[in-house]
């Protein structure tokens, strides 16, 4: 750890105080952290409601008469217009957005 | 039946689900002994939706991002690659963002996987131990030559994902079905993922915030993390950072280094 970082313990006192004070004023949460915060909903029960399925579950790609065999291999790309990805930037060159393979 | 055929005719049966290649165990028959092919199939269905299922309802963000077809063709790639290793559903999926980092068809979106990683850490924070967060009163109480020494205990919820990319923003963007305005994806953010009561929050972290975290997570003292922090990014506040660590919920106790 170099000498120019060192924390001297008079700063840390300051700051300490300073974050009690915050906390104090501000309760739970500053108006920037909220703003920056993303309260994720909550989901009840979330985990115990995955469940294996008894019944026959068909999805994309798969049916009762059993999985296909034949699958997106080299051609996954086509399947990205339905997101938000498009809306993705990524500056110097690459995008959010899939190029056919 | 047998303990022992038990397991046996399990492992047999189990071999061939994952892999639509591969035919119907011998095993396998009906009642009256002929093959039962179909009924397999069904089984066979079941396991891969079911877990594609599960990846889903673990990686919503990175679904709606994708869109749902892409999403499932990538999530069946890694199901037969990766069959469970736990009976609880909710463990599925722990490589999934490693095996999105690698996959060749994902590599134009390189956030991808660190929004993967993100909505991992916040189902293991929903499922973390319940613990009270540190109270700040304590704290006033410390002689101020004697602050630096001060050391954190972690909270059970408490998860950091740091990432090159804006997956921050990219998670909220997605996570919560509200349009998405345009993203630069080049800014680095770091999330803290904490649950202080019953609801899981994501938080993006100041410039050395993460540093920060991470050193007090890992039992450094106060004085150490902070030179550590202001390491990593010179416009660093300490006072933002622990007001915003304790209000998070990040911690559940604090002692003096040497008195543990």
């Amino acid at each position: 750890m170099s000498a120019k970082h060192a924390v001297t313990s008079l700063v840390l006192a300051g700051a300490v105080s300073t974050a009690l004070a915050t906390l104090a004023a501000a309760g739970p949460l500053t108006k920037a952290e909220a703003d920056a915060a993303v309260a994720a909903k909550k989901e009840k029960c979330f985990g115990v409601a995955l469940k294996g399925q008894n019944d026959c579950a068909a999805g994309p790609g798969t049916t009762c008469q059993g999985t296909s065999t034949v699958d997106y291999q080299g051609n996954a790309w086509k399947f990205v217009q339905g997101g938000t990805c498009t809306s993705i930037d990524l500056p110097g060159g690459k995008k959010g957005s899939l190029k056919p393979v | 039946m047998l303990p022992d055929s038990g397991s046996s005719f399990a492992a047999s049966f189990a071999q061939a689900l994952l892999d639509p290649a591969r035919s119907t165990p011998a095993s396998v028959i009906g009642p009256n002994g002929k093959a039962a092919g179909r009924r397999y199939d069904v089984y066979r269905n079941n396991v891969t939706v079911s877990l594609i299922d599960a990846l889903a309802a673990v990686y919503p963000a990175v679904q709606r991002i994708t869109g749902t077809e892409y999403f499932r063709a990538m999530a069946r790639f890694h199901v037969r690659s990766n069959p469970p290793t736990s009976p609880l559903l909710f463990e599925y999926g722990r490589g999934f963002p490693e095996f999105i980092e690698a996959y060749e068809h994902a590599q134009d979106m390189p956030w991808l996987a660190d929004v993967a990683r993100i909505e991992r850490a916040w189902l293991d924070c929903y499922h973390a131990r319940d613990a009270a967060p540190l109270s700040p009163v304590p704290l006033a109480s410390i002689a101020p030559d004697r602050l630096a020494e001060v050391v954190f205990t972690p909270h059970p919820a408490m998860r950091i994902v740091r990432s090159p990319f804006a997956a921050v923003t990219i998670f909220a963007a997605n996570r919560d079905g509200a349009p998405s305005a345009r993203i630069d994806a080049s800014i680095a953010e770091d999330a803290l993922i904490t649950r202080p009561d019953v609801e899981v929050v994501v938080r993006h972290l100041p410039p050395g915030g993460a540093v920060f975290a991470l050193s007090l997570a890992s039992g450094q003292p106060l004085g150490e993390a902070a030179s550590a922090a202001l390491e990593a990014a010179a416009d660093f506040d300490i006072a933002t950072n622990i007001a915003g660590l304790i209000a998070a919920g990040a911690f559940t106790s604090h002692a003096l280094g040497d008195a543990r």
